[in-house]
C-alpha cells in the first residue's frame, strides 16, 4: 500500500532519545513500576539481588560479589530498556502533539455580544472563549477556537491541520459550518460560535490522547497482559520450587551445592516474558503515533485495535471510488448528423459552463476533433445557464440557439419548438444509462443532434486496491445515491464487492447494523450530519477534518487530510499493531528453549555435574553461561525498539500466508536468534576474560 | 524396534483411525439438538430416568447453572462414596471382611474416583470390599467420564450457538451419555471380558494348593515392633512354608469394562491391568488398549460434527496424534535397547546383550513395545491404568509417561476433560497466531477476548502450580515414602503428584501412602479437576453469549498444517517451559548418571 500520507519521522531523534533516556530511569519509581506485572517481577528481582549483594560485599554471600553484580546490573539494566522503550514512544507522541500544538498559539479573538457583524466588539485573549461565545473573524485573522460559523461566508486556509494548502470554503448552515481552532481566514468573515471551553476542544483532547497522559489500556492489550501475567506466576514458581528440589537433591546425592538465589532470579528473569512485557506499552504507544503520521487522528486506542479486525468497509462512491466529477468521454450523433457537427455544438453549448462536466465536454471536442475552444465573447453568444426548471442549459449565438440537458428535458424542448425526437437518440440515452453513464443531449433549435456520454471517471489504481482489500479478507461496499443501474455499472467497473444504491442515511445506518449483527466490523468514513448516526454506529468511524462538528463527535478517528481512501491505511496501521504484538509475544517466548540450555546446566552444574550434557551451546562457564543468557534478554529489548515502534513489516495477504511468514520470522527465528545471541556474548565475555 | 513390533503399532493405530469416525458422529447424535435413532432403542430407559429425577428435559441452563449442578452432583457423589468406604464393614457383599478404610486414604479416594483420577494409594483386593467396588467406585467409573464429556459438549454449544446464555441442561447430558454411550459401550465390553476369563463373581477368595511349597524366613519382631536379637547376636527368623496361593476374585469383568472405555484406570487388583484377571488374554490386551483412546479421540471428530466442520475435528485430533506418536516409539526404543550397564554385564557372562530388552517390571506375556504403547497412551489419556510397572522403566522410558502427564492430560486427555483442555490450549494458540495475522483473535467466529484469557490462563496455570507447589512439599519435609534414594526418588514424587493434579491417576510405583500425600494429594485431585472444569464453562458460557464473525480470507484458518504445528509448540512449549528444570533434576540426570556412569 502507498505511504504517501505517511510523513516518516526519524526513529531515533537527538532530543527526544535523550529525553527519553533521562525519562527511563525517572520510570524506576515503584508507583510506575507496578502499572506493568512483568516488569515489576524483575524490579523486584534487581532489588534483591542488589541486596544479594551488598550481602556478599561483607564475605558472608552465597557467590562471589562480582559475579551478583554483574547478574544484578543487567537485572537493572533489563528494567531501565524496557522503559526506555515506552519513553522513547511517549516522546514520538509528545514531539507530534507539539507540532499540532505548534498552530494554537494565543490570538486575540473579537467577541461579539450577539450574531450581527457590526455590534459591539470586545477584544479578548482566546483563552478566556467559553463555550457559546460569539466571536467575528476576518481576513488574515487566526480563527481563536473550535466552533461552528453561524454567519459568513470565507475562505479558510487549514492547512495547519490538514497539511494542504488549498483554502476551503466555510459558510453557515449545511455541512461546511465547522471551523477548528487555528486555522486561518484568508478572505471574507465569519461569525463563529465557539463550541468548547479552552482546553477542551477537539485538537485539545487529540493531544493528550497522544501525549498518552490519558491513555487507557485496550481490551487486547488487557487479555494479552493477563496472558503475560499468567506466564509469569508459572515461571515464578517453576523458579521458587526449584530450591526445595536443589536441596532435596544435594540431601539425596550427599554431594554438590544447593542453586543460589542470584541464579534462580537470573533464571526467572530471563524466562518470565520480559521481551513482549517491556515493549508492550510502547507497541500501543506506537499504534497512535503511526496514526498520526498518517494524519489520523484517533480518538482512543481501542479504536486503532478495532481497525485491525474491520471486515467490511463502506465507501462513498464521488471522491473515494470515482473522481469527484462525471467527464464526457463520448459523442453519439443524431441519424443525418455528422460527429462533428455534433461535437462543435456540444462544445459551444458548454463554453461557458464552468462545471467540470462542461469542462471535459470542451476538451473532448478539443481532443477528439481538433476543434479549438473559442472564447464567448468572440462570439458574441449569450449563455443561458442551468436552472431547476429548464433542466437544461445552452449558449444562444446570433439566431443559434444550441441546448443540453437531461433527455426528458430536451425532448420537451424540441417537441415544444415544434421538432422531433428521433428514436435514435432514445435508444443512444437508454444504452448510456444502461451502462451507468450519464446521457446529455444536445439539440440546435428544434433539431436533436445526438448524445454526449458522462461518465464516472474511476480512479486510477483503485481496482488494485480493492483486490488487495480483498486478499486480506475484507469486504468493500460502495455507498451512492445514483440508481442501482448506475451503480451496478460502477461497482463493476471499480471491483467493489457490494453497493448500496439510492443510500439514505436510514439506508447507510440499517445496512451497518445488519452487517454488524452478522458479525462484521464495519469501517466507514463521513463528513456530513447526515453522516453522523451510521458513523456512530460504525465499528470504526472515520470522521473527514473538513466535516460537521456532528460527524466528528460521532466518528472515533479524525482524517485532518479529508481524504476518504485513507480508510485503508487506518485499517492497515490497526493490522500492524496487532502483528506487532502477537510476533513479539511469539518471539519472547519462543526465546525461553535457549534460555534453559544456558542456565538449567549452569545452575546444577555443582549440584548434578552431569546436567552438562545439556549444554549444547558449550558456554565457557556457569557464571559466563548465566552472565550471557540475562544479557542477551536485556540487550535484546533494546534491539527490538525499533520494531516495535515501527511494527512489524505489513504486505496485504491472505491470514495463513501472513502466519506462516511470522511464525517463521519471529517463532523459528525466535528459537535460533537467542542460541546465537548468548554464544557470542558468551564468547566476548570469555575474551575480555570476565567468563 | 522389530518388525514384529512395528505391525503391533501400525495394527493399533490403524484400528483407532478406523473407528474414530463413526464413533464420532454416533456421539455427535447422543449430543446433538437432531432427533436421535438411539431414542427408539433406549428412549424409554432416558425417559425413566427424567421421570426419577423429576427432569425437565426441555429446561435448558445458563454456565452458573450448569456448572452449579456438575458441582453438586460430584461433591455429593463423593460424599456418599466417602461414607461407603468408612462403613463397608457393616455392609453387605464383603465376604473377605474388609474393615473401614482409614479416613484420609478414604478422602483420598473419593475425590480420586469422583475427579475421573483413580489414583490408588492402596489396593483393591485388600483394602475395598465387593459393594465398595461395584457400588461405590465403578459408578463413579461411570458418572466421571460422563461428567466430563457434559462438560466438553456445553463448551462446544458455547462455540457453536450464537447470542444465547444457555448451555443445554446438565442433567439430560449426563442421562444421554449414560444410557446410549456409556452403558451399552460397557455391557458389551464386560461381556467380552467374561468370555476371555475374567471373573465376574461374588465369591470369596479362593486358596488354590501349590504345586510345589515354597517356604520363606520372617524376622520375629516384639510387641513394639522391634526385632528380637536371638543369643546368637542374630535376629531371630521364623521360618514359614507355603502350599496354598489365596486367588483373589469378584466382580471383576464389570468394572474393568468402564475403567477402560471411560479412562479411570482403577484396578480392582493392586496390579491393575497386568493382573491376569484383569487382562487375561492377547485379546483382551489389544481391546483394553483400544478402549483407552477410543472415546478421548472419537470425541475429537464429534467436537468436529457439532460445529459443523468435520475438518476441525481432524485438526485437533492430528495434534494429539502428532504429540503422541513420536512418545510411543521413544519409549518403546527406550524400553527395547534396555539399561546399557546391564547389557554390558550379560555380554561379558553370555556374549550377547539381552535381546528381549527392559524387561524388568514387565509381563511377560506382553513385552516391551506393547508395555511402551500402554504406559504411553494410559499416561496420555487420563487413564492411568498399568499393564506394567513404570517405575522400572529406563530413565527415558519413564520420561515418557511423566512428560505425556505433564502436557496436561491434553494429548487425547480423560473423556472430555482431554478435549476441553486442549480446546483451551486451542484458544491460547489462537490468541497468539490470531495477533499474528492482524485481527484481534477469533476461533470458530468467536472473538477470544480477556475473559477467555483469564479463564484460559487458570486452565493452564492450576496443574503445573499444583504438580510443583505439593513436589516441594513433599520433598522439603524430606521425600518420605519413596522406594529410591536421588534422582529416581525424586522422579517417583514428581510423577505422584503430576498424576494425581492432572488427574491421570497412574503411579510410577514406588510411592508409598502416608497421611500428608493422601490429603494433599486429594486436594491436588479436587483443584486439578474442578478449577480448570470451572474456568472452562465459564468460558463456554462467555462464548455462547457472543456474535459470530463470519469466516473470510483474513481470518485465520484452524485446520491447517500451519495452525496445527502452532497448537503442538504451543502445549510443548508451555509443557516444556514449565517442567524442564525439574525434568532436569529427575530422569535427564538419571539418565547421564546410566549412560555415564
Amino acid at each position: 500500500m502507498t505511504t504517501e500520507y505517511v510523513k516518516e519521522r526519524k526513529l531515533f531523534e537527538g532530543g527526544i532519545t535523550r529525553k527519553a533516556m533521562v525519562e527511563s530511569f525517572r520510570k524506576l519509581n515503584p508507583g510506575h513500576m507496578v502499572k506493568n506485572p512483568v516488569m515489576f517481577t524483575v524490579y523486584v528481582g534487581s532489588i534483591l539481588t542488589t541486596g544479594l549483594w551488598l550481602q556478599a560485599l561483607t564475605g558472608k554471600g552465597e557467590a562471589a560479589p562480582g559475579f551478583i553484580f554483574a547478574v544484578s546490573l543487567w537485572l537493572w539494566f533489563t528494567v531501565v530498556f524496557a522503559n526506555f522503550a515506552e519513553a522513547m514512544a511517549e516522546g514520538r507522541g509528545k514531539a507530534q502533539a507539539a507540532t499540532l500544538r505548534k498552530s494554537r498559539q494565543e490570538v486575540k479573538a473579537k467577541k461579539l455580544a450577539k450574531v450581527d457583524k457590526d455590534s459591539k466588539q470586545t477584544e479578548v485573549p482566546s483563552g478566556d472563549l467559553r463555550k457559546g461565545d460569539l466571536v467575528l473573524v476576518e481576513a488574515g485573522d487566526f480563527i481563536p477556537a473550535d466552533g461552528e460559523a453561524v454567519a459568513g461566508v470565507a475562505m479558510v486556509d487549514e492547512s495547519a491541520i490538514t497539511g494542504e494548502s488549498a483554502p476551503v470554503v466555510r459558510e453557515s448552515g449545511g455541512d461546511r459550518s465547522a471551523v477548528t481552532g487555528g486555522t486561518k481566514v484568508i478572505s471574507d468573515w465569519l461569525i463563529v460560535k465557539v463550541s468548547s471551553n479552552p482546553g477542551e476542544s477537539f485538537l485539545d483532547r487529540m493531544i493528550s490522547m497522544v501525549e498518552g497522559a490519558k491513555r487507557q489500556k485496550t481490551p487486547n492489550e488487557i487479555a494479552l497482559n493477563i496472558l503475560l501475567a499468567a506466564l509469569t506466576i508459572v515461571f515464578l514458581i517453576v523458579c521458587a520450587t526449584l530450591l526445595p528440589f536443589s536441596f532435596y537433591s544435594v540431601a539425596a546425592s550427599g554431594a554438590g551445592q544447593v542453586v543460589t538465589v542470584t541464579v534462580l532470579v537470573a533464571l526467572f528473569v530471563c524466562l518470565a516474558p520480559t521481551t513482549i512485557g517491556g515493549l508492550l506499552s510502547a507497541i500501543g504507544i506506537a499504534g497512535m503515533d503511526r496514526m498520526i503520521q498518517a494524519n489520523v487522528i484517533a480518538m482512543s486506542g481501542r479504536a486503532v485495535e478495532a481497525a485491525g479486525d474491520v471486515d467490511m468497509l463502506l465507501l462513498d462512491k464521488t471522491g473515494t471510488i470515482t473522481l469527484g466529477n462525471r467527464q464526457a468521454t463520448e459523442f453519439l450523433p443524431a441519424e443525418g448528423v455528422s460527429i462533428q457537427q455534433l461535437a462543435e455544438a456540444a462544445q459551444l453549448s458548454s463554453l461557458a459552463d464552468e462545471t467540470p462536466e462542461g469542462r471535459s465536454i470542451v476538451i473532448l471536442a478539443k481532443e477528439k476533433y481538433g476543434l479549438r475552444g473559442q472564447e464567448i465573447h468572440e462570439l458574441k453568444a449569450s449563455f443561458v445557464p442551468f436552472t431547476a426548471q429548464t433542466r437544461m442549459s445552452g449558449v444562444d449565438i446570433g439566431r443559434r440557439q444550441i441546448r443540453k440537458g437531461a433527455a426528458e428535458a430536451i425532448e420537451k424542448y424540441t417537441l415544444d419548438e415544434g421538432g422531433r425526437y428521433p428514436d435514435d437518440v432514445r435508444t443512444g440515452v437508454e444504452s448510456i444509462s444502461r451502462r451507468g453513464g450519464t446521457p446529455l443531449v444536445v439539440a440546435e433549435g428544434r433539431k436533436v443532434l445526438g448524445v454526449i456520454h458522462l461518465k464516472d471517471i474511476v480512479k486510477g489504481g483503485i481496482q488494485e486496491r480493492f483486490a488487495e482489500l480483498r486478499r486480506m479478507g475484507i469486504k468493500t461496499v460502495m455507498i451512492t445515491g445514483d440508481n442501482p443501474l448506475t451503480a451496478a455499472a460502477i461497482a463493476a467497473e471499480a471491483g467493489v464487492d457490494d453497493f448500496l444504491a439510492q443510500a439514505t442515511p436510514e439506508a447507510k445506518l440499517k445496512l451497518i447494523r445488519e452487517s454488524q449483527a452478522g458479525g462484521r466490523l464495519v469501517a466507514m468514513a463521513g463528513d456530513g450530519t447526515n453522516d453522523a448516526p451510521a458513523l456512530a454506529q460504525a465499528d470504526v468511524a472515520v470522521a473527514m477534518n473538513t466535516g460537521t462538528q456532528a460527524a466528528k463527535e460521532a466518528g472515533n478517528m479524525v482524517d485532518l487530510d479529508s481524504n476518504p481512501t485513507k480508510l485503508i491505511e487506518v485499517v492497515k496501521i490497526g493490522k500492524q499493531l496487532l502483528m506487532t504484538r502477537g510476533s513479539l509475544t511469539t518471539f519472547s517466548i519462543a526465546n525461553d528453549v535457549a534460555k534453559y540450555f544456558a542456565i538449567i546446566p549452569a545452575a546444577f552444574a555443582l549440584t548434578c555435574p552431569e546436567l552438562n550434557a545439556l549444554n549444547i551451546m558449550r558456554l565457557t562457564t556457569p557464571q559466563s553461561a548465566i552472565l550471557s543468557a540475562v544479557i542477551f534478554n536485556a540487550v535484546i529489548i533494546v534491539f527490538l525498539v525499533p520494531l516495535a515502534l515501527k511494527g512489524v513489516r505489513y504486505r496485504p495477504a491472505s491470514a495463513s500466508k501472513l502466519l506462516q511468514d511470522n511464525f517463521l520470522i519471529y517463532g523459528v527465528g525466535g528459537l535460533i536468534a537467542p542460541f546465537v545471541g548468548i554464544k557470542l556474548i558468551d564468547m566476548i565475555l570469555a575474551a575480555l576474560g570476565l567468563a | 524396534m522389530t518388525t514384529n513390533q512395528w505391525v503391533q503399532l501400525l495394527f493399533f493405530f490403524g484400528v483407532l483411525f478406523a473407528l474414530v469416525k463413526p464413533l464420532g458422529l454416533y456421539m455427535a447424535g447422543v449430543y446433538g439438538d437432531k432427533p436421535f435413532w438411539g431414542e427408539k432403542w433406549l428412549g424409554w430407559l432416558e425417559r425413566l430416568f427424567y421421570k426419577l429425577g423429576g427432569v425437565n428435559p426441555k429446561k435448558e441452563m445458563d454456565w452458573k447453572t450448569y456448572t452449579l449442578a456438575m458441582m453438586l452432583f460430584s461433591a455429593v457423589g463423593g460424599f456418599l462414596l466417602y461414607l461407603q468406604m468408612r462403613f463397608q464393614a457393616l455392609l453387605p457383599l464383603n465376604p473377605a471382611g474388609q474393615s473401614a478404610v482409614p479416613p484420609d486414604l478414604a478422602f483420598n479416594t473419593a475425590i480420586s474416583f469422583i475427579t475421573n483420577t483413580n489414583w490408588q494409594f492402596y489396593g483393591g483386593e485388600t483394602t475395598m470390599s465387593y459393594l465398595t467396588q461395584m457400588a461405590g467406585l465403578a459408578i463413579h467409573n461411570f458418572l466421571s467420564p460422563v461428567i466430563g464429556t457434559a462438560t466438553v459438549v456445553a463448551l462446544i454449544r458455547g462455540l457453536v450457538r450464537k447470542e444465547t446464555k444457555y448451555l443445554g441442561n446438565f442433567w439430560v447430558d449426563v442421562v444421554r451419555g449414560t444410557v446410549y454411550l456409556f452403558l451399552p459401550m460397557a455391557v458389551i465390553f464386560a461381556l467380552v471380558l467374561v468370555w476371555q476369563g475374567c471373573p465376574q463373581t461374588f465369591a470369596n477368595t479362593q486358596n488354590a494348593a501349590l504345586v510345589e511349597a515354597t517356604s520363606y524366613d520372617q524376622p520375629v519382631t516384639n510387641s513394639a515392633g522391634a526385632t528380637v536379637v536371638g543369643k546368637d547376636g542374630k535376629p531371630q527368623m521364623t521360618h514359614t512354608v507355603v502350599t496354598e496361593q489365596p486367588i483373589a476374585l469378584g466382580p471383576v469383568a464389570s468394572q474393568e469394562a468402564i475403567k477402560m472405555i471411560g479412562t479411570n484406570g482403577g484396578g480392582f487388583f493392586n496390579v491393575n491391568s497386568a493382573h491376569p484377571f484383569e487382562n487375561p488374554t492377547p485379546l483382551t490386551d489389544f481391546l483394553e488398549l483400544l478402549a483407552i483412546l477410543l472415546i478421548p479421540a472419537a470425541l475429537c471428530l464429534t467436537f468436529g460434527a457439532m460445529v459443523g466442520d468435520l475438518k476441525q475435528g481432524w485438526a485437533v485430533f492430528a495434534a494429539m496424534f502428532l504429540l503422541l506418536a513420536p512418545m510411543v516409539y521413544l519409549c518403546g526404543v527406550c524400553e527395547q535397547s534396555g539399561n546399557p550397564l546391564l547389557n554390558k554385564m550379560t555380554a561379558a557372562t553370555d556374549g550377547a546383550a539381552l535381546a528381549d530388552g527392559n524387561m524388568e517390571g514387565k509381563e511377560v506375556r506382553f513385552g516391551v513395545v506393547d508395555s511402551a504403547l500402554w504406559a504411553t497412551i494410559t499416561t496420555a489419556t487420563s487413564n492411568g491404568s498399568v499393564n506394567s510397572m513404570h517405575d522400572s522403566f529406563t530413565p527415558m522410558g519413564g520420561f515418557v509417561p511423566l512428560w505425556m502427564i505433564m502436557l496436561g492430560e491434553v494429548v487425547f486427555g480423560g473423556v472430555g476433560s482431554g478435549l476441553y483442555g486442549m480446546l483451551v490450549f486451542v484458544i491460547l494458540a489462537v490468541f497468539i497466531a490470531g495477533l499474528m495475522v492482524g485481527r484481534t483473535p477469533e476461533y470458530l467466529g468467536k472473538k477470544i477476548q480477556a475473559f477467555e484469557m483469564k479463564m484460559a490462563s487458570i486452565v493452564i496455570l492450576i496443574p503445573p502450580l499444583l504438580t510443583l507447589l505439593c513436589t516441594a512439599v513433599a520433598v522439603a519435609t524430606g521425600g518420605p515414602g519413596t522406594n529410591n534414594p536421588g534422582a529416581h526418588g525424586f522422579s517417583e514424587i514428581l510423577y505422584g503428584f503430576a498424576s494425581m493434579s492432572n488427574n491421570n491417576g497412574s503411579a510410577f510405583a514406588g510411592l508409598s501412602a502416608d497421611t500428608l500425600y493422601n490429603l494433599m494429594g486429594g486436594v491436588a485431585m479436587w483443584f486439578g479437576r474442578f478449577w480448570l472444569a470451572i474456568p472452562t464453562l465459564a468460558i463456554a458460557g462467555s462464548l455462547a453469549r457472543k456474535k459470530v464473525v463470519p469466516a473470510g480470507a483474513g481470518t485465520l484458518p484452524t485446520h491447517t498444517p500451519l495452525f496445527i504445528v502452532m497448537l503442538i509448540s504451543t502445549v510443548i512449549i508451555v509443557g516444556a517451559l514449565t517442567f524442564f528444570p525439574a525434568l532436569a533434576l529427575g530422569p535427564i540426570v538419571e539418565h547421564q548418571k546410566m549412560v555415564h556412569p
